[in-house]
């Protein structure tokens, strides 16, 4: 029988005095994870992006959770989006959005 | 029991007053309770006083902290005289082989650096460690260059990472997980440099004590070797006076 894939929601803080459109955000994740793990590797961290509010300097993604600390790591290497400097900083981690979502709050 | 997260290697400009502010805040903000902060070597116990207070309205605990670069180990040894009662974390950056060995075999050297840029000089071997396991010294991991390079660069610096926290590991040497962080944009939560230590294969158990439980311990040690009630280890003044 085909097991079920687990998940981790990734709350993200965007540390950047600049502003970014979600496609160019997303790329940004995505080119980070695929310097560090390769495309093998990133195809196995189901990386999907579920919210991205720029004006707040918010992001919700998605990740397999056997490869949410391969992203965590990605993440954590990235200094420019684009051309624009900037910085990730993950600030809740949970296995529904519904829970990611009060512990954001409760921040 | 919570973990207090520490980064013994901040690097702000200290010519400038308001980086060196933002990134003591930004430090407190990110989780931090431990900072240390490199001075120059002619810096002033003023100076020092000044840090403090901005650490501690920060409401971060400060250490202060120099690098040595010496050239030959008997300028080593001059400048750990000259300087070990002055700071209360001294790190040697290892520029060649004979330096690193006396570095780490001498028990006033808390922390051991090697160059990112230059693979050739990163001296630390089993010979090293078994020096540093004897003694006091640290390695300590900078995760400033991870950050910095890329490609080819950052390929073979991981790999030589993952070799040295080997040797550590297999020899018991504490590992020092720093930022290294010249400004604020290369600051990183104590969580997200625990999980970039996994890229060279620190677990995650070790990973979170290098960045926690091993640098307060230096400084602990340290603070209590600099008050003016040690006197050997194991033996502290307890009480002065005309009655003892």
């Amino acid at each position: 029988m085909l097991k079920r894939t687990k998940r981790r929601y990734l709350a993200l803080d965007v540390d950047s005095a600049e502003t970014f459109e979600p496609k160019e955000f997303a790329d940004g994740i995505w080119s980070a994870v695929t310097r560090l793990y390769g495309e093998h590797g990133a195809s196995q961290t189901g990386l999907v992006m579920i919210h991205c509010d720029m004006e707040r300097k918010f992001a919700l993604i998605r990740v397999t959770n056997a490869a949410s600390d391969m992203v965590r790591a990605a993440l954590a290497t990235i200094t420019k989006i684009g051309d624009k400097p900037a910085s990730i900083h993950v600030i809740a981690v949970s296995g529904t959005i519904k829970a990611l979502q009060k512990r954001v709050k409760q921040r | 029991m919570k973990r207090l997260y520490s980064d013994l290697h901040l690097r702000p400009n200290m010519k400038d007053p308001k980086q060196t502010v933002n990134m003591v805040n930004k430090a407190a903000k990110l989780g931090y309770r431990l900072l240390g902060l490199t001075f120059p070597l002619n810096c002033g116990e003023q100076e020092h006083q000044q840090m403090k207070e901005k650490c501690i309205e920060a409401g971060v605990d400060f250490a202060s902290r120099v690098d040595l670069r010496p050239n030959t180990p008997n300028e080593l040894i001059r400048d750990l005289r000259r300087l070990r009662r002055k700071f209360e974390i001294i790190c040697v950056a290892c520029q060649s082989k004979n330096v690193s060995r006396q570095a780490a075999r001498d028990r006033r050297v808390d922390l051991l650096s090697f160059p990112s840029f230059d693979f050739r000089r990163r001296f630390f071997d089993r010979a090293e460690a078994e020096l540093a396991s004897n003694s006091l010294a640290s390695l300590e991991v900078d995760m400033e260059p991870l950050l910095t390079l890329e490609g080819a660069a950052r390929v073979r610096l991981l790999s030589n990472l993952r070799k040295e926290a080997s040797i550590a590991s297999g020899f018991d040497v504490p590992i020092v997980v720093s930022s290294g962080a010249s400004n604020e944009s290369l600051m990183r939560k104590p969580m997200e440099l625990a999980i970039m230590a996994s890229l060279f294969d620190l677990e995650k158990h070790s990973a979170l004590d290098a960045v926690s439980k091993n640098p307060a311990a230096i400084v602990k040690r340290n603070r209590e070797k600099l008050s003016s009630r040690f006197v050997a280890p194991g033996i502290r003044v307890a009480r002065r006076g005309k009655d003892c």
